[in-house]
């Protein structure tokens, strides 16, 4: 990663995975890793690491024992639903 | 946030700041899930995290008389966690955190040093209870205010926007840690699986080692 287009270009690749660059910054990055090996292999694996990352992500929960402290502590325990 | 227009169409902003304790554990009921997500992503500590829940929702209850509407409650609700996470964790470091724009080193862009592809891994491989636990590490080894931006766009879902309004940062500033969180966790994770790819010829690694 020493080329000067490289390093220009690191700040729009999160932007590039998102799909979020403008028409012209996006058609400059996919000019430039129809010969950029390294380039292509940074953009694959933050493309990799941000879909790792989303599809990991388990459904928000609350373990029963930290939600009834947590209703207790705001002395809500008359509307704790334990069913 | 978009997602839950439709909790916070339910709730009766006249009935929390009226002090409704009904109101309010229905607000509690419908958020806690979320904030204790946060709150675990940000500190890895079960018990920090339940502290960070309890003290959010105290301050929620003592602080909605005087809640303007401006922003949604989920991001008002976020933004009182998320500063109490940040908090929590200066106490326990003991250093400063800067939260605002200026001068934050931790915001300097690296270039990238690990290039390997290790996109080709197997799922199994790549979604494994190990990999996992080491994708939570290296989310706790980034700087905590790159962690806040990346927590709240990545695992929560908010958008550019809730996220700038949660943090009070720009969009600009918001767009750009979470680039330098991204590139951060995927030299992490280029280290971790790249160190993985020798032992699967399939995905690419040294065939000619097992075989010719």
């Amino acid at each position: 990663m020493d080329h000067d287009t490289c390093r220009s270009l690191l700040d729009s690749l999160s932007d590039y995975v998102d799909g979020q660059l403008g028409d012209e910054l996006c058609a400059e990055i996919d000019r430039h890793l129809q010969h950029c090996e390294n380039c292509r292999v940074v953009i694959d694996s933050l493309r990799k690491t941000v879909y790792l990352y989303h599809v990991t992500t388990e459904s928000p929960t609350v373990p029963n024992d930290v939600r009834e402290r947590l209703f207790t502590r705001l002395n809500l325990d008359e509307f704790l639903d334990r069913s | 946030m978009n997602r839950d227009n439709k909790k916070e169409e339910d709730f009766s902003l006249e009935a929390l700041r009226a002090g409704d304790r009904a109101e309010f554990a229905r607000l509690v009921e419908t958020y806690s899930a979320v904030i204790y997500r946060l709150a675990v992503k940000m500190l890895d500590d079960d018990q920090d995290a339940e502290d960070i829940l309890q003290e959010t929702f105290i301050k929620a209850f003592r602080h909605l008389k005087n809640f303007d509407g401006r922003s949604s409650l989920s991001t008002w609700l976020y933004r009182i966690a998320t500063n109490e996470a940040l908090m929590l964790i200066r106490k326990r470091k003991n250093i400063p955190i800067p939260i605002g724009e200026q001068s934050d080193p931790d915001t300097q862009i690296d270039e990238p040093a690990q290039i390997v592809d290790w996109c080709c891994l197997p799922e199994e491989e790549l979604m494994s209870t190990e990999a996992r636990e080491y994708m939570d590490q290296a989310v706790e080894q980034l700087p905590p205010t790159l962690r806040a931006v990346f927590v709240l766009r990545d695992i929560e879902g908010l958008s550019t926007e809730e996220t700038s309004s949660v943090l009070n940062l720009s969009e600009a500033a918001v767009k750009t840690r979470l680039s330098r969180a991204r590139m951060r966790l995927r030299e992490l994770l280029t280290v971790y699986f790249g160190a993985r790819m020798a032992s699967h010829p399939l995905a690419g690694g040294p065939i000619s080692d097992a075989g010719e």
